[in-house]
């Protein structure tokens, strides 16, 4: 029923980056834990937030995703010292790109996810889930 | 190998019925089998099983596989396993990719059977994405040299001083105070045992003057460290007069410190009868309560378990480093507390509670508590206060005692008991407040020196809370004892010899290979702007004729700098650009 209901309405892509330390092992517990989460969002794992090249946010919106979720380790927690406060920096400047390019900021999340953190990381994917809904699809698909 | 045309193995596990009662792995096999550079797709009952991995070896020799994929479980728990088959079947394992379609995908999704298998069908297609792009790595060997420094000469860094040294290695041990011993120095009694300290650190002093493969440099501080690991070159200051030692792996034993309650808290500061557990234990062992007291009461957890340190450092707080982070947790905690329990001040409130009754049999002991945390043998020794009638209250927490004084050492606490609601009124010579160990300042200075990360709680972060709990993310740099967290002596010990057996084991192997996720520079592309240098915490990247350099040793794998150049000049080995953005499009469109 669930699943038929679904279908009729509005199914976006969400991609995750998760970091291999915090929040990706976040989300591993998530499983372990048996949290259950929309199927929407795909995770990619790097190294560290501080990884994400801005171009691979822009990327990811170009070939259409509705939404890109961003998580890394908690300030203070940063398995490489400070990778995550260097992501923190970029997201304020890729939100404000983003706006110029037309697409709404509140597609792009950048969100502090512990190893620990199973049940955040499973709320996180169902709240950005439903938000993306209500937004509609990505505003460049259209182009 | 790169002139080869990528031919993808893709292993798609049920694991057993975790991932195939959920998702269609026929279906996920089929649909893979249709992706390009894909020449082989199977599914498994358990890839992980003698089975399924010779399985893998078999088909990478039959089929000619030059990538394998596995999809199942996290790489975090079986990419080793399935990573040493690929060496078997003489395959690189950096061409091994990981598909994670059990705790991303079906233990998720447990009710969503088919869009389980869709998405399952979407990570195996990214990860063949990715697959294509990988490239063979050679990992490192670095030398290691058998010369160990430990910093800090309290029981749990004399202890692994001890071990290594009896390991056959050269120590270097170093104490910032003029003498060894730590914290034990300040205590008199230990629990459960009720031995004397000296009973402990006498000896471990002996027996570290006496070994003549430890050499002791007391009053002396670690003022800077560069290298990495096997091959470490630490300064070390006495006074103005500085020495350069070379080491091979280093042990931080750097200690803990006693919270001081803020003047006020409790009147502590105000009234001289109240008095922190330390300053209890001090004045038991020194005889200077000589009239027996009518009554003492405990309150447990001052400035511990209170207070919401996330809230504090996560206001405002996006360039720092981790000395912001610690001084401004250090100032914020001081009025406010810290968050964790500190696990020893239980035991430690009960074994002076009892030193009190040995000595004064007919004093009234009361310990305030929010809870009482004893465990294994602490059972007893708490079953032990009880009967020599020290009697516990549970009183509301939220509420804070009040202490009024009459004359010095008339005292009165009042507190809310929680068990009847009601108000009571105590009347006592002393108020003992229970502290909590806290990490000291000294500790930011080191972190970073040698790069280790700072846990939310103030101390030092190991590199894994679970699996690795005396490494830290510095290869060649482990903890011991309290720097960590919050110990009693039996635990720092057992620490420290933890420590001292990851070290040994490093310096005995003479050798070891680093991990292959390094940045590389393209020197064609490479402008010398800097940005690099500045913003690596590891110092991997120096600038030399205007082209920027890594030394492998150095860099962590993190590829901030990959991400942060400006002419893309830098390639982070395993996390490409390519790699990530192949595996971005596949995830999004369906196209490759």
């Amino acid at each position: 029923m669930q699943e038929a209901k679904l279908e009729t309405e509005f199914d976006p892509t969400i991609l995750a980056f998760c970091c291999n330390w915090c929040s990706y092992a976040g989300a591993d517990l998530a499983g372990t834990s048996r949290f259950e989460y929309p199927t929407n969002v795909k995770v990619i794992r790097v190294m560290c937030s501080g990884r994400l090249d801005p171009t691979f946010v822009l990327s990811a919106f170009r070939w259409g995703a509705d939404g890109v979720l961003i998580t890394g380790c908690h300030p203070g927690d940063c398995h490489y010292v400070q990778g995550n406060y260097m992501m923190e920096r970029r997201f304020g400047f890729l939100k404000e790109a983003l706006g110029h390019l037309g697409i709404e900021p509140e597609r792009l999340r950048l969100e502090w996810v512990s190893a620990g953190e199973g049940e955040k990381f499973a709320a996180l994917v169902r709240d950005a889930t439903q938000k993306i809904k209500l937004l509609g699809p990505n505003p460049l698909k259209k182009v | 190998m790169e002139e080869e045309e990528p031919r993808i193995g893709v292993f798609i596990c049920h694991c057993g019925v975790n991932i195939g009662g959920v998702v269609n792995v026929p279906e996920v096999v089929k649909y893979a089998r249709t992706l390009p550079n894909v020449t082989y797709a199977e599914d498994n009952i358990y890839t992980c099983s003698e089975a399924g991995l010779t399985s893998i070896k078999n088909a990478v020799k039959e089929h000619k596989l030059n990538r394998v994929i596995v999809a199942s479980c996290t790489p975090r728990t079986h990419e080793p396993l399935f990573r040493s088959a690929c060496r078997e079947a003489g395959l690189n394992h950096y061409l091994f990719e990981m598909a994670n379609i059990r705790e991303q995908c079906s233990w998720v999704h447990a009710h969503q059977h088919e869009r389980a298998t869709e998405k399952a069908k979407g990570l195996v297609r990214m990860s063949t994405a990715r697959a294509a792009w990988l490239e063979p790595q050679d990992e490192p060997e670095l030398e290691i040299k058998d010369t160990a420094l430990v910093i800090g000469g309290g029981i749990s860094g004399m202890t692994s001083a001890l071990s290594i040294a009896n390991q056959g290695f050269k120590v270097y041990l170093v104490e910032k105070e003029p003498e060894l011993g730590g914290n034990l120095r300040r205590l008199h009694k230990l629990y459960p045992t009720m031995q004397d300290t000296s009973e402990i650190l006498d000896p471990a002093i002996k027996a570290v003057n006496a070994n003549d493969k430890i050499e002791t440099l007391t009053s002396t501080t670690v003022s800077d460290v560069t290298g990495y690991v096997g091959n470490f070159k630490v300064t070390l200051a006495k006074g103005t007069e500085k020495r350069d030692v070379d080491v091979g792996t280093i042990i931080v034993a750097c200690g803990a410190v006693n919270y001081t309650p803020p003047k006020g808290l409790h009147q502590y500061g105000v009234f001289p009868h109240v008095v922190t557990q330390l300053e209890m234990d001090e004045l038991l062992r020194n005889g200077k309560i000589e009239k027996p007291p009518e009554r003492v009461v405990m309150i447990q957890c001052v400035g511990a378990r209170k207070g919401e340190i996330r809230a504090v450092d996560l206001a405002g707080f996006p360039k720092s480093d981790t000395a912001r982070l610690l001084s401004k947790i250090l100032k914020a905690k001081k009025e406010e507390g810290w968050p964790y329990c500190s696990k020893i001040c239980c035991m430690n409130a009960i074994k002076n509670a009892i030193l009190v009754k040995d000595k004064f049999p007919e004093t009234d002991v009361i310990i305030l508590y929010g809870d009482v945390r004893v465990y294994k043998e602490y059972e007893d020794f708490y079953s032990r206060a009880r009967e020599c009638q020290v009697k516990f209250i549970k009183h509301i927490e939220e509420v804070t005692p009040e202490i009024t004084q009459e004359s010095e050492g008339k005292l009165t606490v009042t507190a809310y008991d929680a068990l009847s609601g009601q108000e009571i009124s105590l009347p006592c010579d002393w108020v003992v407040l229970s502290t909590p160990m806290i990490p000291h300042k000294e500790e930011v200075i080191l972190a970073r020196m040698l790069k280790i990360p700072i846990s939310s709680d103030g101390f030092l972060m190991e590199a894994h809370v679970k699996l690795r709990p005396v490494d830290t993310q510095m290869d060649g740099i482990f903890l011991a004892g309290v720097a960590s967290g919050p110990k009693d002596v039996p635990e720092s010990i057992v620490s420290a010899k933890a420590a001292a057996a990851r070290a040994g084991t490093l310096m005995a192997n003479k050798k070891m290979r680093t991990e292959a996720l390094t940045s590389v520079v393209d020197e064609e592309e490479c402008f010398g702007c800097g940005l690099c240098e500045e913003i690596c915490t590891y110092g991997a990247h120096y600038l030399e004729n205007g082209k920027s350099h890594t030394i492998a040793a150095l860099c962590r794998g993190c590829g901030a700098c990959a991400a942060e150049c400006p002419r893309r000049a830098i390639a982070m080995q395993h996390f490409t650009d390519d790699q990530v953005l192949a595996q971005i499009k596949a995830g999004l469109t369906e196209e490759l």
